[in-house]
């Protein structure tokens, strides 16, 4: 516990401007609100780029299996910039959560194309999935996978799937070519579009097991992780909203003044600033406790996603509100936010289940 | 460890090897150790020579303390003394004169002097830039009138940090001069100011022509609101820095929800476990505040760990109290009692509850420590202030 570096290292830094400048030129809000009235507007280039050319794709994946041998840290920047972006890159479904899953599983061949970006997975489960045993609803027979899994993210933007399946004998992985036969994908619309949803059929789907009987702790450890990382995500999102408020409210005037020197406002601010800081630490605590493989990880993992989602939310609500009528408007990116804070609120569990899940940890239990 | 780090941590042992050679703890008056420690230049080891170090990188003075409890030496009474140690020792590092820090650091380091803290008044509370007590020049010394609030372990204390009013004419912040007042004055009064618990942890403090010799001026004349705002910084740091994991007011109830099954109630857990997850969240702030100034001086953040701390207490104890139901309508004791120090998570629950509601009003109150916060970090703008350019006998009171 008293070895964690929660601060940013020079390399972090420097990833974190290569990554900001992409979305600065590529994803700019005006073309990522088209995603709500054209659900297939198409930002593969940007996440080809993101993945591919810079590599970040494998930030999880060790050199030898043909990845980048980061960690959690690195992987955390990345989140944080796409969080400060609303990002429409599926690097938490592909390259933390299908990654992840294959890795633990032992699985190579697909981890390796998934880590170079030559292709781009997802992790067949519910996006609002809570860390902890999966109950997978999809079943094993002679003729293939059966079943249905519904609001998977980036299913629709992945080639391959990698899917937890309830076997004959416990827990399963497979993995299965999105386009194949059997396997029908249907996006949804969704709260937040910058993180498209899909159901997930599989009738009598041909598929191929990746897992050495290590499926159930191979998918509970990239839920840990996935929490863990959508934590600095949601300070990214928080971050966006505080400054964006600050810069708002010292430009606008009313009654002859800044907005920003009404202390109703300065107080709400001041304690706005608080928590997201508060977010920050935390959730670089888990990122770093990860990293280091620390025992207290699963602690530090409850207590970032209990606490930034709901921060990310509150940044977003009161980013709305001191924008006043603007921040109601489709044209203001402000709506981006709200939505893609709470859907990330639901997302691997709401704060609820993060403190339950935290009260056994800490051995706090709820009855007598 | 480069080369000049090895020759400094060489250097380090040594010293601490003669120190502890010359006065054996074992066979020495605590008080003389401290003094030889002082002279050895191991009190902090970053001030100069003389003034209780040689001028080497702070980070190793873990080392020294490391090293010298290890041996079984007396230390410094920290906790006795937190004025002192806290706000005094870094303002008259920053402000003092040679001389002054020759004269004053060591018997501070020593015990000798107790600090106590004169700043508050009843009419200058959160404006503290307003106060009135006089301070007028009277050949080499000051003579001093006025009365001081809220100044906790007065009655134990040998020196005090004062802030008076030198020069009415001018604006409030312009007019204020700092000095280090010696409490045995007779015209020092004190009284003790009875509080919501029933202690009286805080003093009155009369002045009545008290003599202070200008040797004690810290600061120029004039520039007394700089050399305090220096001070408060360090208080606000000083009543933020962070506790282990459950190491504060959380840690009471936690341990009541386990030791005491039937206590628990399935409605309160989730507010128990969000309170626990801000307490978390409020400690890895503090702990990330730490690792980013290392070594540099508190900046207006500090405002915001006590802000947290604050509310936290204040929401942690509340719960406290209706989680030991029927208990909780008791209390433990109501005399007039003067504790030599406060701990804010001692006695029982009912205590805690009513001492928690001071967290948001000493050092800085929840709503001045959000107006710093606004101004000095998010860059707003500062609230309107009528009086900033009336010299201050012309503000009306």
């Amino acid at each position: 516990m008293s070895t964690a570096n929660l601060l940013y290292t020079d390399t972090e830094d420097a990833l974190r401007d290569t990554v900001r400048r992409l979305f600065a030129d590529r994803c700019k809000p005006e073309a990522i609100v088209t995603l709500y009235d054209h659900p297939d507007a198409d930002f593969t280039d940007v996440w080809k780029t993101l993945a591919a050319e810079l590599g970040l794709a494998g930030l999880l994946v060790p050199e030898s299996l043909g990845g980048a041998g980061a960690g959690t840290r690195e992987a955390a920047v990345v989140m944080e910039e796409i969080g400060r972006a609303v990002a429409p890159v599926p690097f938490l479904s592909s390259a933390v959560l299908a990654t992840v899953a294959l890795l633990k599983a032992g699985e190579a061949q697909t981890l390796q194309s998934l880590a170079d970006g030559s292709t781009t997975g997802a992790l067949t489960i519910p996006l609002s999935t809570a860390p902890g045993p999966y109950p997978a609803t999809v079943h094993v027979g002679a003729s293939g996978l059966t079943g249905r899994v519904t609001s998977v993210a980036g299913a629709n933007l992945a080639d391959v799937l990698v899917v937890p399946v309830a076997g004959p004998d416990g827990p399963e992985l497979h993995t299965i070519t999105r386009a194949g036969a059997g396997v029908t994908v249907t996006p949804a619309l969704a709260l937040d579009m910058t993180r498209p949803i899909a159901d997930v059929e599989f009738s009598a789907a041909a598929s191929t097991r990746v897992d050495n009987g290590n499926a159930g702790d191979a998918v509970a450890e990239a839920l840990l992780c996935g929490a863990v990382l959508l934590a600095s995500e949601q300070v990214g999102v928080a971050q966006w909203c505080l400054e964006t408020t600050l810069g708002y409210v010292k430009q606008r005037k009313q009654f002859g003044r800044a907005l920003g020197s009404f202390q109703a406002l300065k107080h709400r601010l001041a304690d706005l600033w608080l928590d997201v800081s508060s977010a920050g630490a935390t959730a670089r605590y888990a990122a770093d406790t990860y990293a280091r493989a620390d025992a207290d990880t699963p602690i530090a993992a409850a207590v970032a996603s209990a606490y930034c989602g709901d921060v990310a939310v509150h940044a977003a609500e009161e980013c709305i509100q001191h924008h006043g009528g603007i921040g109601m408007t489709w044209e203001y990116p402000a709506h981006l936010y709200l939505k893609r804070a709470k859907s990330d609120q639901l997302a691997l569990g709401t704060a609820y289940r993060h403190r339950a899940r935290l009260a056994e940890l800490v051995d706090l239990p709820r009855s007598p | 460890m480069t080369l000049d780090e090895q020759s400094i941590a060489r250097d380090l042992d040594t010293r601490v090897r003669q120190l502890l050679a010359a006065h054996d703890p074992a066979h020495t008056d605590p008080r003389e150790f401290l003094e030889a420690r002082f002279d050895a230049g191991l009190a902090w080891i970053q001030f100069p020579e003389g003034q209780g170090g040689f001028g080497v990188p702070q980070s190793f003075q873990e080392q020294v303390n490391a090293a010298l409890a290890a041996a079984g030496a007396p230390e410094p009474a920290v906790a006795k003394n937190g004025i002192g140690f806290g706000m005094a020792v870094p303002t008259i590092a920053a402000f003092g004169t040679e001389e002054q820090k020759r004269k004053f650091l060591r018997p501070l380091y020593t015990g000798e002097h107790i600090y106590c803290q004169l700043f508050s008044e009843p009419g200058a509370g959160s404006d503290l830039a307003g106060l009135a007590t006089r301070a007028v020049r009277e050949g080499d010394d000051w003579i001093v009138n006025g009365q001081k609030v809220w100044t906790s372990g007065a009655q134990n204390a040998q020196m005090a940090i004062l802030v008076a009013r030198t020069d009415p004419n001018v604006p409030k912040h312009a007019g204020l001069t700092y000095f280090l007042c010696d409490m045995s004055d007779p015209g020092v009064e004190i009284r003790p100011l009875r509080q919501i618990t029933g202690e009286a942890e805080f003093n009155e403090v009369f002045l009545t022509d008290v003599r202070v010799p200008d040797a004690n001026r810290l600061g120029a004349e004039g520039q007394g609101w700089r050399v305090a705002l220096t001070t408060l910084n360090f208080e606000r740091v000083a009543i933020g820095s962070g506790a282990p994991r459950e190491g504060g007011m959380i840690g009471k109830v936690a341990t009541a929800w386990r030791a005491q099954p039937e206590l628990r109630n399935p409605a309160m857990h989730d507010e128990l476990m969000r309170l626990w997850v801000e307490s978390e969240a409020t400690r890895l702030t503090g702990e990330r505040l730490r690792q980013q100034r290392a070594y540099g001086q508190p900046g207006p953040e500090g405002s915001a760990i006590k802000l947290a701390f604050a509310r936290l207490a204040q929401a942690i104890s509340g719960l406290e109290l209706q989680l030991h139901g029927e208990a909780a309508l008791r209390y433990d004791d109501w005399t007039l009692c003067r504790p030599e120090a406060v701990d804010m998570t001692g006695r029982g629950p009912g205590y805690r509850y009513l001492r928690a509601k001071g967290n948001s009003i000493e050092g800085g109150t929840s709503e001045i420590l959000r107006n710093v916060i606004a101004e000095r970090v998010l860059g707003l703008p500062p609230e309107h202030r009528v009086d900033k350019d009336i010299p201050w006998k012309d503000l009306p009171r």
